[in-house]
């Protein structure tokens, strides 16, 4: 939109505590805008969706890129540690394949070198890549406001395009995951237009892990870019915890995956192809998954 | 409008600065200290063009704000060569015709050298997705990933 370079005119500021951003984010209302990685403040900025006045950089909060595991309390993730910290860490590759495999999907290295966790989840695309993870491996998000910090867990954070459970005035400061099912095993299947760098056309999140289940085996499977948010597909999950895991019960769970799915038409792919790419790559996902139980 | 005071090394030169709130690091680059070998492309962290060093590690400095850089050590294409004496990696793309308009050549460049720091022998599907944030509209790539294996294997 603009034909000079540059960004439009706001004041920078560097945040020093949390209660310094929320006392900015009280003052300043609706033209205050948090800033972490900044890839996509700053290209909505530049296309005019968004004009803030005042930019509060809070990436050097106290434990923001803290990246920390606990044999007990599981893995916590600072909102502004990037994609490359989050996929390089090796607790998160020994004990979160999964999350690995999704912050390694997103975009290319260099744009990983700032792109974040927080910032990939409270922007609240559909097509968040690591969303699916987060749902899938049941992580909380951690959010600090006025009254103080909460936690929403990830199945009740994403509420429509765009659209999160964080509130106006709030800071998201950490993601929380539980320590991993034993023996695990996950997935994140991202279809974009070319082999790497696009945004998801569908992406399709499978998880597993023997459990008392009639089948013997847990699955979880999330779906990212095929509907208004990022979701799991209950009804599959139903139908994989009720049949013996093999080909016959994925497929039906790979339909299953597909009723759950209500995608649009974009630039990217027609609703028919995503909701055909949701069968292939769920069923591709589960068997994929299904052979590292073995 | 508030002016940041700030401190940058660019290619082994410090700098002391000041800059307004929404300037990037690319127009820094550019404009304050005329290295016009990193490019504008698309402002948008699609293209690469505009692909330096932040502290060791490749970023589309289109989307890093100047005064972010405060502190940071930045390495531009120009900060490459050792005066006349090309890298390995920059002689590789001359002798493998991987430069045809030059334009993403300096994003390349800086993309690919980080790549072998960290990867000294990296596969052809390594190199391809390294490069996946620095596009080229004229070479077709296939000379630009020989010229990345050439070099790692030369060094």
């Amino acid at each position: 939109m603009l034909a000079r370079p540059g960004l439009p005119s706001f004041d920078y500021v560097r945040a020093g505590t949390p209660d310094e951003v929320i006392g900015l984010l009280e003052e300043h209302g609706e033209v205050a805008r948090l800033l972490m990685g900044g890839t996509d403040l700053f290209v909505r900025m530049r296309d005019g969706f968004i004009r803030p006045k005042i930019v509060v950089d809070v990436k050097h909060l106290s434990g923001m890129r803290d990246i920390i595991y606990d044999e007990q309390a599981g893995l916590t993730i600072g909102a502004a540690a990037t994609m490359n910290e989050v996929a390089r860490h090796p607790d998160g590759q020994a004990h979160y394949p999964l999350l690995t495999e999704a912050a390694n999907s997103v975009a290319s290295y260099q744009l990983r070198n700032r792109a974040t966790l927080g910032g990939n989840l409270c922007n609240g695309s559909p097509a968040a890549d690591t969303a699916p993870a987060a749902l899938l491996l049941e992580g909380r998000i951690v959010l600090y406001g006025p009254s103080g910090e909460r936690e929403v867990p990830a199945n009740e954070f994403f509420l429509g395009p765009g659209e999160t459970a964080m509130q106006a005035g709030e800071l998201m400061t950490a993601v929380r995951f539980p320590v991993p099912p034993a023996h695990s095993a996950g997935r994140y299947l991202k279809l974009g237009r070319n082999k790497a760098g696009d945004l998801a056309i569908a992406g399709v999140a499978v998880f597993c892990f023997p459990d008392g289940t009639d089948s013997g085996y847990h699955f979880r499977i999330g779906l990212a870019s095929v509907a208004p948010v990022p979701l799991r597909a209950l009804e599959a999950e139903e139908v994989l915890a009720a049949s013996p895991p093999g080909e016959e019960t994925f497929v039906l769970a790979a339909e299953k995956a597909v009723e759950a799915s209500s995608p649009i038409d974009d630039v990217r792919a027609s609703a028919a192809y995503r909701r055909a790419m949701v069968r292939n790559l769920t069923l591709r996902g589960l068997r994929e998954v299904w052979a590292q139980m073995s | 409008m508030v002016m940041h005071s700030i401190v940058v090394t660019v290619n082994g030169e410090t700098e002391y600065l000041a800059v307004p709130s929404n300037m990037t690091l690319l127009q820094l680059l550019r404009e304050k200290l005329a290295l016009t070998g990193t490019k504008n492309g698309c402002e948008a962290g699609e293209c690469g063009a505009c692909t330096v060093l932040m502290n060791g590690e490749p970023v589309n400095s289109c989307l890093v704000l100047a005064v972010e850089a405060d502190g940071a050590e930045i390495v531009t294409v120009e900060g490459l060569a050792e005066g006349d004496q090309l890298t390995p990696l920059q002689q590789a793309f001359v002798d493998h015709n991987a430069v045809q308009c030059g334009f993403c050549t300096p994003g390349m460049l800086i993309s690919a050298h980080a790549l072998l720091k960290r990867n000294p022998q990296p596969t052809e599907e390594e190199v391809k997705e390294a490069l996946v944030g620095n596009l080229c509209r004229c070479t077709g790539y296939n000379r630009i990933v020989q010229a990345v294996q050439k070099a790692a294997y030369s060094t």
